[in-house]
């Protein structure tokens, strides 16, 4: 850890540091630290082989595929959402507002069996479509959809309080120069969420790629159509294919950790422009 | 015109919710009771689902404990001092949220599994952990590891220190200046970030999944069993047991929603 210094009068900084940095290590860095261990024993080119194997290439394609579909299509409906629920009066709004947590308290289990069967062919929805031949369930559009299922309130909750914080004289200030509502929306309000938006875009984009219990039911795995990464993994795991699971999941760490990185980037920016935060 | 736009605005945003969120939630009650009373209670009263439901709450207690335990400390030592390293420790702490709750369990398994390194001590003294309740216990506690101290620390950070600098000018312990100056300011957000890591810990499914070797009465929680019922195509059976977690859920967002009022009126204050 280096020399820590505390600064101040505030009585506590020993203990209270101790009980985070042991706890932390213990749960979350020792054990991430050994899947890099475990790697110790592989060459580069095992490595390489493994990850570059084409039933795995699919699994990551079919995961970017519909988590960056997913997270799109809440990013226009998480800004929609979040203006109708701060800027509207409307009755029911409340309810709504609430709703919008439901995937953060629904078990994912639970919600994946939900969508598999509301989008069954049996299932209400699912039966619309069969008719007009289209599947969902056990299809990417299946996938696609439980990832708009988990991914919609990181988006919502995100543009949200930035929407209330904006200044109506700016909007006032745009509608007295003559600009219409939605050039108004366009020009004057798009470019200050934006960035929340783009916050809320890769935290749901990240859940989606990691996601499992929502996803792994109504995906059905089927290898080259609807193996999606963290599924492979685990089936990798029951084959007792340690070096493969933990290869995977070491790109699926790395790839974690860029758009984290690119997060705290754009959330910097932000605290910048508002002229810093504390 | 603007009147037709807000409507319309409105009624994509309601579809929206509907289709995505209500409907799903419809599912799972009206599956739960399609074949009847007496269907849902035998299912919900079977032994194996009593039983996982214990294991359930077992390991939602210990993961809250623990996760509140590390959220206050980690909170306060986060917004009290400065400190080198502070932005690296807060990334550090996010970490759970942005890997995949499979990568959690495959850490412990790497760890403690036949191939890890941790394995050759625990053989030698006895000790099970994964594919066992204590690996169960420990792969919820890293996917709720930062949700108690995510809520807190922006509160805590937007306060400042000065009460808790003069009062321990003045002498007082730490104990006291928690009790008596931080903790009254931020016991809303502490309570919803244990709310949050309570529908987690109980919901989680992907982690404990990894881990777990799905032994029906031993290590099988509720999210698990609906897994096994609905793979058997015991539909019924499993849309019951996730009845038991949909009540959960329910409760869980009307607390979130009182817990978020009370935030806002504090604000205001």
């Amino acid at each position: 850890m280096g020399r820590v210094k505390a600064k101040g009068i505030i009585p506590g900084f020993g203990i209270s540091m101790g009980i985070t940095v042991s706890m932390l290590s213990l749960i979350v860095l020792i054990p991430l630290i050994s899947v890099f261990l475990n790697m110790r024993g592989m060459t580069f080119a095992e490595f390489w082989h493994v990850i570059t194997d084409k039933q795995l290439v699919s699994a990551y394609k079919i995961s970017l595929g519909c988590s960056a579909l997913a997270a799109s299509i809440n990013a226009v409906f998480g800004v929609l959402l979040a203006w109708i629920l701060t800027r509207y009066q409307f009755p029911g709004r409340r309810l709504l507002d609430g709703f919008i947590e439901l995937p953060f308290a629904l078990p994912t289990a639970v919600a994946g069996i939900a969508l598999t069967t509301l989008y069954s062919d049996k299932g209400w929805v699912g039966s619309l479509f069969a008719r007009a031949g289209i599947k969902i369930s056990y299809t990417p559009a299946g996938i696609t959809i439980a990832m708009i299922f988990i991914g919609i309130p990181f988006v919502v909750r995100s543009v949200q309080p930035v929407l209330e914080k904006i200044d109506p004289k700016c909007e006032e200030a745009a509608a007295m120069l003559g600009a219409g509502k939605s050039r108004t929306f366009f020009k004057v309000i798009l470019p200050e969420i934006f960035p929340a938006a783009l916050t809320g875009f890769g935290l749901a984009f990240a859940r989606s790629i990691g996601e499992y219990g929502s996803v792994v039911f109504i995906a059905g795995n089927i290898p080259y159509k609807t193996q999606i990464a963290p599924v492979l993994i685990v089936s990798k795991l029951e084959q007792f294919n340690y070096a493969a699971a933990t290869s995977i999941a070491l790109i699926m760490i790395l790839f974690a950790f860029i758009l984290l990185f690119g997060l705290n980037l754009i959330q910097a920016r932000i605290v910048a422009r508002s002229g810093g935060g504390e | 015109m603007e009147k037709a736009v807000k409507g319309a605005l409105i009624a994509a945003g309601a579809a929206f919710i509907f289709i995505m969120l209500i409907l799903p939630l419809a599912t799972v009650i009206v599956y739960a009771f399609r074949q009847g009373l007496e269907t849902f209670w035998q299912a919900v009263s079977e032994p194996y689902t009593l039983k996982a439901l214990q294991l359930t709450l077992l390991t939602t207690v210990i993961a809250l404990i623990v996760n509140t335990v590390f959220g206050i400390a980690a909170s306060w030592a986060i917004t009290r001092y400065h400190f080198k390293g502070r932005g690296l420790l807060t990334t550090l702490i996010d970490i759970p949220f942005s890997i995949s709750p499979v990568i959690a369990g495959l850490t412990f398994i790497l760890v403690f599994g036949r191939i890890g390194w941790a394995y050759p001590f625990l053989q030698a003294h006895d000790i099970k952990i994964v594919f066992a309740v204590p690996g169960i216990v420990l792969a919820t506690i890293f996917v709720t590891f930062p949700f108690v101290s995510r809520e807190m620390i922006p509160l805590m950070q937007s306060r400042g220190t000065d009460e808790e600098e003069a009062a321990a000018l003045m002498g007082a312990s730490w104990f006291t200046i928690y009790r008596k100056i931080t903790f009254p300011h931020i016991k809303w957000s502490l309570l919803y970030g244990i709310i949050l890591c309570t529908a987690r810990a109980m919901g989680e499914f992907g982690a404990v999944s990894v881990v777990s070797g799905h032994l029906r009465g031993k290590t099988n929680t509720l999210p698990l069993h609906v897994e096994i019922l609905f793979n058997e195509f015991h539909l019924t059976q499993a849309f019951a047991v996730s009845g038991i977690l949909v009540v959960i859920a329910v409760i869980v967002l009307i607390v979130r929603n009182i817990v978020e009022y009370k935030l806002e009126k504090g604000d205001e204050r």
